[in-house]
């Protein structure tokens, strides 16, 4: 049985529909990369699997459990979001929103423990986000906050990591430092890892799988190698597109032909 | 360009900080509370109050009854109730600031003071004092009408509670009451005209001991039931989203803290009339302060609000003594230079 599996799964917005009976399913310890052209529902589709938003009909099962059916706190134990961007207008501080992470973890009265900070201080060690706990989290620049979200979403101590743009505000450094990190957890913890990029060559060099949505409809999914293609590209995206192989990891590679 | 960092230090919330600074604080109220006792218009010393209060506990009578009886049973329910009624108010300002996400939101901008103070109006002049807790009792209905007026106009019946409309709505619903009570002044007569005026900028002389007794039940229990919310809360203030995600279930619990703060508002509103800025003022300087976590933030709040409308009081009762002002002069004054300060220094 798959960890995440939607059936079926219609949803629409002010009458438009986004997504269009779209069926898929992901399982434990992969990394999926959903790539689509604007409006395609990609974002849609994040909010569905973290119950967010619910399908108008169809079904998105965690674990064989319909999301409606879980607590939002159970939920929040086993799926992590990393948002696009997250800026709130009350001053808290780099160090406040990563333990945040440890919320779905506490009580209503609790008070984090020293073990909430350390799992908190290791998120922020694998982020490099540790010496600027004590500064304002809005006085960050966008790449700093960034990894402050990542570091909350490890802090969740999640099941599934699902990842929405996070490595747009990135510097090269930390996209490298990222990218590795999610292949260690990947690999030691089975976390299962879901990502929305534009970046098609991320998607082909880091994803195990990928969904190629185009309007509300699932174009194409399957390994690198099936997806990434120029007549896909061209079909999708209405662009012309030259996809060689990597020489280095031997996956697809796209460029644009302008 | 180096960024302007005006911050404080980064302290972490835990329990023993909570207790700590609230207890730091109870004193100073006990501490502003005492030396207010020795203020008024017939001075009395802050050393006879002192051995007032001395006597109190051990059954001594080293003051004359004049002014025992100016100390226990003028003063001190008023500083009491100035106390209860100021924490309220913050307690009320901090919570809707979170949960709209708004710095500026306080029930007088979502309209629930106007609706009380027009539940109180039309009391006063069907007549409604002459019966106990006639007026207050309007003034509830009113303040509860709005509330249930808000929530139906921004959707909240289905779920929606969208902060903006939220705030909308309270100066929809505040524009119309301000008219009302418009017109219900221009046709009172001068005796009603003064006992109006009177509500409609805060007064905090005519408490009765059950009132003091009601506000303060509501006060304790409703702080009680918010500060269990108070980790939602700090999720809520951050973001509607990202609270979703961390495992809050964000609708109900804005509508269950939306009714608690609400009573809890209409209570005070009801019992001391209109007394603006503190519950944007207060929750405000607290957290410059402490921060935003409300594990901190409400009770720090709750106390410095009842701290300062003591302040704020005994300033109205002595500085044209004999006469009174009205406390909301008072707060109008210090929290009006107040914002602009800040809207300046935002510009910066």
């Amino acid at each position: 049985m798959s960890l995440i599996c939607g059936r079926n799964i219609t949803f629409s917005y002010t009458g438009r529909l986004i997504l269009d009976d779209f069926s898929f399913a992901i399982d434990e310890a992969q990394v999926v990369a959903i790539i689509g052209p604007n409006g395609s529902g990609k974002t849609t589709l994040l909010k569905i699997i973290n119950g967010i938003l619910s399908p108008v009909s169809g079904q998105l099962l965690i674990d064989n459990k319909d999301t409606s059916q879980w607590s939002r706190r159970e939920l929040a134990k086993a799926i992590a979001v990393v948002p696009q961007e997250n800026l709130s207008i009350f001053p808290f501080y780099a160090e406040e929103i990563v333990l945040m992470g440890r919320f779905p973890h506490l009580g209503n009265y609790s008070f984090e423990d020293k073990k909430d900070y350390r799992i908190a201080h290791e998120a922020m060690e694998k982020t490099d986000t540790l010496a600027f706990a004590a500064c304002r989290y809005d006085q960050l620049s966008a790449g700093e906050r960034q990894r402050v979200l990542i570091a909350r979403a490890l802090a969740q101590e999640p099941k599934i990591l699902l990842l929405d743009e996070s490595t747009v505000f990135l510097d090269l450094k930390h996209q490298a430092q990222f990218l590795s990190l999610l292949r260690q957890l990947n690999k030691a913890q089975k976390l299962t890892v879901v990502f929305v990029t534009h970046d098609i060559n991320l998607a082909s060099q880091h994803a195990d799988r990928i969904i190629l949505l185009y309007s509300g409809k699932n174009y194409a999914i399957g390994n690198p190698a099936e997806v990434i293609t120029a007549a896909n590209i061209k079909e999708v995206y209405d662009v012309d597109a030259l996809v060689d192989k990597n020489p280095h990891s031997g996956l697809p590679r796209m460029t644009l032909l302008t | 360009m180096q960024k302007r960092r005006i911050n404080r230090i980064y302290r972490r919330v835990t329990l023993s900080r909570v207790l700590q600074i609230s207890a730091l604080m109870l004193a100073i109220f006990l501490v502003l509370s005492i030396i207010s006792l020795a203020i008024g218009s017939v001075p009395i010393g802050l050393g006879r109050v002192l051995l007032s209060l001395s006597d109190a506990f051990t059954g001594g009578n080293s003051l004359s009854s004049q002014e025992n009886l100016i100390i226990f049973s003028v003063r001190l329910p008023r500083i009491i109730f100035a106390g209860i009624i100021g924490a309220s108010l913050s307690l009320g300002g901090v919570v809707f600031q979170a949960l709209l996400r708004n710095p500026l939101a306080d029930p007088y901008v979502l309209g629930i003071s106007g609706g009380s103070a027009l539940g109180a109006i039309i009391g006063i002049l069907i007549g409604a004092g002459s019966f106990y807790l006639g007026v207050p009792m309007l003034a509830f209905l009113g303040a509860l009408f709005t509330v249930f007026l808000v929530f139906i106009v921004s959707g909240g019946s289905r779920g929606a509670l969208l902060d903006n409309s939220l705030l909308l709505s309270g100066v929809v619903v505040n524009a119309f009451f301000s008219a009302a009570i418009l017109f219900f002044l221009s046709i009172a007569n001068s005796m009603e005209l003064h006992s109006i005026t009177f509500w409609l900028m805060g007064d905090l002389s005519r408490a009765s001991i059950k009132e003091i007794g009601v506000a303060a039940g509501v006060l304790f229990i409703g702080f009680v039931l918010l500060y269990r919310q108070a980790l939602k809360l700090n999720l809520i203030a951050h973001g509607e989203e990202t609270a979703l995600q961390l495992g809050v279930h964000v609708e109900r619990t804005r509508q269950w803290i939306l009714i608690v703060t609400s009573l809890i508002t209409a209570v005070a509103v009801s019992f001391a009339g209109i007394i603006g800025f503190v519950g944007i003022m207060v929750p405000h300087m607290m957290r410059l302060v402490f921060g935003s976590d409300h594990r901190l933030l409400m009770p720090a709040s709750v106390l410095f609000g009842a701290s300062f409308l003591v302040v704020a009081d005994t300033v109205a009762r002595v500085v044209l003594a004999p006469a009174e002002l009205p406390v909301g002069v008072i707060t109008a004054l210090c929290g009006a230079p107040y914002f602009i300060f800040l809207l300046k220094r935002k510009g910066n």
